[in-house]
């Protein structure tokens, strides 16, 4: 199986295509193509897309974009996308609010 | 595929990355090896963003300094990537007078060293920040400091070392140093055994097992701290927080949200599993916390909290040196927490001592054999 471990590989230089300005990340609106660049600037994890770009950094947390991120770099790569970890979930499984998360008091019904 | 190069560096955080950087730069060929998946995957993208010279050591303080003068101002340009780099000031709050006393203390070694940091008043407080509770009552300030995004200054050290030829490898975990005649030549992998002329060793507490391979020791312990962020929210201040007993620090984003650390007082207990996870009560405390200094982010959202390890010195002060013992071997790690604001400055600095064999900025207080027992 090929490694993508050697970052210094061979990946053939960046060529746009036409369907480059579509939106792969909603939440912060980042397109195909920039995340197709990121991948020729060295990022080749889903980790380092997300904080190079911050796509799946937004309101979903890559809940929607993730899978569709992974497959550009197994594509770019040529890998197979089953290679790459996802991004690293974290809590909370949706956005609460400070006084929410902060909030102490138990009461009992 | 050679497997010489002039330096190796061990760990691809942003004092590995940087420093590579600025050694392909000198025009040295440079491996770095990484041992996780992921570049930047340790503190490196998991602080809180500062770039401050108050309420450091008076050890690393030049450091900061420099950095802050000749490199922080021009790395967006330079590295091609925005590292949202934001000199607006750091205030350090205080709320009793315990906290006056360490604040003053701070204050006094930081001026003495020639820095522009003085102590405020809650009204003085309140114009630089209006956001901030009453229960806040003193300051320290200094006008210089600031914030940056760690994760694009990360990455993008890593991009621009990568555009120079510096190679990076990843899942490269270094198991052994070895020298032969006496002097570092090998750094032995799973896969493959790599040489050089001269090695870094920057992969934070790491460190340890591989400096021991060698018979050196940096007295330091892993210590877990987490972090959490907000949805974006409309602009409301640019400054660097801090706090007397730092549990609690944070910024704005650039992007609108907002970063914090804090601490739970748990820390240092807490279950090590090998993995830098989020305790179910830390976020939870320092929600309490913020909203007790910042009452308006009540109902700010939050998106995500995470964790990261520190490399806690014996001292809290990062060691940087070159080692006696193992000629052309080099550390950089035990950085406490406080790595990445002097980050571009240990890099370039490391670069010199490698390079060069001396550096701009003395470092000679940050040697690894400065640890002595209690007398």
């Amino acid at each position: 199986m090929k490694s993508i471990n050697d970052r210094s590989q061979n990946i053939g230089s960046f060529v746009s295509q036409a369907d480059d300005t579509i939106i792969i990340c909603r939440c912060e609106e980042i397109t195909k193509g920039e995340i197709r660049q990121a991948i020729h600037d060295g990022m080749f994890t889903v980790n380092e897309i997300r904080r190079y770009l911050r796509a799946g950094m937004g309101l979903c947390q890559g809940q929607t974009c993730g899978k569709l991120v992974k497959n550009l770099i197994a594509r770019e790569l040529c890998v197979i996308p089953d290679q790459l970890d996802p991004a690293t979930s974290r809590s909370p499984m949706r956005p609460v609010e400070m006084k929410v998360l902060g909030n102490e008091e138990v009461t009992h019904v | 595929m050679s497997k010489h190069t002039d330096v190796i560096i061990i760990g691809a955080g942003i004092i590995g990355n940087a420093t590579a950087y600025y050694l392909a730069r000198k025009g040295l060929s440079v491996t770095v090896l990484e041992a996780s998946k992921d570049i930047g995957i340790g503190g490196s993208s998991r602080n809180g963003g500062g770039v401050r010279q108050s309420g450091r050591d008076t050890r690393e303080l030049p450091l900061a300094m420099w950095g802050i003068k000749n490199l922080w101002p021009g790395l967006s340009e330079e590295l091609g990537v925005d590292v949202e780099y934001t000199q607006k000031g750091n205030l350090r709050l205080g709320k009793t007078e315990a906290h006056q006393k360490i604040l003053q203390g701070l204050t006094d070694k930081a001026v003495a060293c020639g820095l522009d940091v003085r102590m405020i008043n809650g009204d003085e407080i309140r114009a630089i920040n209006p956001y901030l509770s009453d229960e806040v009552t003193c300051a320290s300030w200094c006008p210089t400091d600031g914030h940056a995004n760690p994760l694009t200054a990360t990455l993008g050290y890593y991009k621009k070392a990568r555009e120079l030829g510096v190679r990076f490898i990843t899942e490269a975990p270094c198991f052994e140093l070895r020298k032969i005649k006496g002097v570092i030549r090998q750094v032995v992998t799973p896969d493959a055994i790599y040489e050089a002329d001269k090695v870094l060793v920057a992969a934070g507490f790491d460190s340890r097992k591989i400096l021991a391979t060698v018979g050196i020791d940096v007295p330091m312990m892993p210590l877990k701290m987490e972090c959490l962020v907000t949805e974006a929210e409309p602009p409301m201040f640019l400054q660097m927080l801090g706090t007397a007993d730092a549990d609690f620090y944070g910024h704005q984003s650039k992007h609108g949200s907002f970063v914090f650390g804090g601490s739970s007082g748990f820390e240092h207990l807490n279950k090590d599993n090998g993995s830098p996870i989020s305790s179910s009560i830390g976020a939870s405390c320092t929600c309490r916390g913020i909203i007790k200094y910042f009452p308006a982010l009540a109902d700010a959202k939050i998106v995500r909290a995470w964790a990261g390890w520190l490399d806690d010195c014996a001292d809290h002060v990062p060691v940087i040196s070159p080692v006696a013992e193992v000629p052309g071997l080099y550390i950089a790690c035990a950085f406490s927490g406080h790595g990445f604001g002097i980050a571009p400055a240990v890099g370039y600095n490391v670069a010199e001592m490698i390079a060069d064999g001396h550096s701009t900025i003395d470092l000679s207080a940050l040697r690894y054999d400065r640890f002595q027992p209690k007398q």
